[in-house]
């Protein structure tokens, strides 16, 4: 009995690293090739529109709402203080230290990453990455690789453009709302946030979301048993795995930067 | 330069611990076409990849050209992959390309020629299979059997020197049927191929097949042409290509005795 549970939990674990085996693997014969930029090029701008510029819509809209609501949260804490001025640093920092990246790459996850899930996997049940294999034309450098950087360059722009629609939003609740002193809400922002420990440290994190939840989605459809249920799996997998990962790759990068 | 061109010794493969192929030898002559019948579920499939590179074998060589297939490097496995076309059982097309891009794209990927040029190969492959007037529609607008033909024009598109179909027969109704097995006739002939056909369509096979292999239980059980196998002394070989449902080869997967799981499910 005990042995029993005890052989599945092995049987789990070699599974779930040769997963992670099989996942390096991949990346590895994906990123490995030397690109050839005149047709890697292409490829790739291709992927940036259907990664990135088709994700910009949900961005911008949540990234609206998540700074008017921050405004109008924070504003009723920080009133009862009559701090009102610090909205500004407080709509700011709370968006680019940990709002940008982790909404923008949860909502990637949803938009984008499950899309390059279901599309690869569809392409390996329809044969198409082995018919491409067999014209000796390599998928992963095809189809993977160009999906791959699309996703790690679009991802921190896009959280970029969320903090800083957030950032809009506040103010349009804060200042155009609420009565906030508008100049107040700005030369708070500049004097309470720094470049190094706040905008870097937030890009920085938005690039490991990026590289993880990419990563998540291509493997996922690379690997994915390719049948229809197989591929409706390995679509909600992704999005389950890459949040997860993110929200304690989160925790982690969080401790590193702003713990001690 | 030898007749064979493929020549396949001594071939054993297995899917974890069922063996598909259990030392099976097989050859395939230059400028003819070889046809592989058997039953589904045989692994005929399997063979193609295996000649492909996709799989490997657990013994035995795959030479092509003289090259074995099994042992090359990357590079070279990908250099003699020019030299084959595979037509998958699905026709495998590129989705999200229009008919045209989907027979240039394997001359895109492998030469640098301008576009005219280009442009006159994919119209010339298109009409060989009668499509030049559908090449601007996507794949999901073809029927069965135009997908079928146009992977054909794509898998003929750099002029290789072997050709694999895999099952072309399957589900096709009579008239395209009808076409598809000329189609392999003369562009086998047009273009001085070499053509492996794999089937479990008798008739049809019989029709164009010069040379023909019965695969079954793990191994050949008959070969010669047409003609010699339907003189074919083996009761298996008869079965098959009779297409009765029981005899020798049994119509159930390998199963315990029925009666005895009934009376297992009883207890
Ligand atoms: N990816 C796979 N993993 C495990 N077994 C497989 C796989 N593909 C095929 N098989 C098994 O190998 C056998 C041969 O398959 P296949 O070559 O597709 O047969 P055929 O083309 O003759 O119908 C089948 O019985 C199938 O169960
Ligand atoms: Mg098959």
């Amino acid at each position: 009995m005990i042995v029993d549970k005890l052989q599945q939990l092995g049987q789990h674990s070699i599974a779930k690293i040769q997963g992670m085996g099989r996942a390096t693997l991949m990346l590895f014969g994906a990123l490995v090739a030397w690109p050839t930029p005149r047709k890697s090029f292409p490829l790739l701008l291709k992927q940036l529109y259907v990664v990135g510029v088709l994700s910009l819509l949900i961005i911008l809209v949540s990234g609206l709402f998540i700074g008017m609501v921050l405004a109008l949260q924070g504003y009723t804490v920080l009133s009862k203080f009559g701090a009102e001025q610090m909205l500004g640093p407080l709509v700011a920092l709370s968006l680019l230290r940990e709002l940008g990246p982790v909404v923008t790459a949860l909502l990637f996850a949803g938009r984008a990453g499950s899309a390059l899930t279901a599309e690869i996997g569809l392409m390996k049940a329809t044969e198409q990455l082995s018919g491409m294999e067999m014209m000796a034309v390599d998928p992963l450098r095809r189809i993977i690789a160009p999906r791959f950087w699309a996703g790690v360059i679009s991802m921190p722009l896009l959280a970029l453009i969320f903090t800083a629609v957030g950032i809009l939003g506040g103010h349009l609740v804060g200042v155009d709302w609420l009565g906030v002193d508008g100049g107040g809400y700005w030369s708070a922002m500049q004097a309470n946030v720094d470049f190094q420990q706040d905008i870097l440290n937030g890009v920085i994190k938005s690039v490991v979301f990026a590289l993880i939840v990419t990563w998540i989605a291509l493997h996922k459809g690379f690997d994915a048993v390719p049948t229809s249920e197989g591929i409706s799996q390995a679509t909600t997998q992704t999005v389950v795995t890459s949040s997860l990962a993110v929200l304690g790759f989160d925790f982690i990068l969080t401790a590193v930067m702003f713990g001690g | 330069m030898s007749d064979i061109l493929v020549d396949i010794q001594h071939l054993t493969f297995k899917r974890g611990d069922r063996v598909i192929y259990d030392d099976m030898s097989m050859q395939f002559q230059r400028g003819k076409v070889t046809a592989i019948m058997g039953p589904s579920g045989i692994g005929k499939t399997t063979l193609l990849r295996l000649i492909g590179g996709q799989l490997k074998p657990e013994q035995g060589k795959i030479l092509i050209n003289g090259q074995d297939i099994p042992t090359l490097n990357r590079k070279d496995l990908y250099k003699a992959r020019q030299k084959m076309g595979m037509l998958f059982q699905s026709g495998a097309l590129f989705s999200d390309m229009s008919v045209y891009d989907n027979v240039a794209f394997p001359i895109r990927e492998h030469t640098r020629l301008p576009e005219e040029i280009i442009r006159l190969m994919v119209l010339m492959k298109l009409e060989a299979v009668g499509l030049r007037g559908a090449r601007d529609l996507m794949p999901a607008e073809l029927s069965g059997g135009m997908a079928r033909r146009a992977a054909l024009a794509r898998a003929i598109a750099l002029d290789p020197q072997l050709i694999m179909y895999d099952e072309p027969f399957a589900g096709q109704d009579p008239i395209s049927m009808g076409v598809i097995v000329r189609l392999i006739r003369s562009l086998n002939n047009a273009l001085g191929l070499t053509s492996v056909v794999v089937s479990h369509d008798v008739n049809e096979v019989m029709s164009i097949a010069d040379y023909v292999y019965v695969v079954a239980e793990q191994k050949v059980i008959g070969q010669g042409t047409p003609d010699e196998l339907r003189a074919h002394p083996s009761a298996l070989v008869q079965q098959f290509l009779q297409g009765q449902s029981d005899g020798p080869v049994p119509f159930h997967f390998k199963a315990a005795s029925y009666s005895a799981e009934l009376m297992e499910l009883a207890k």
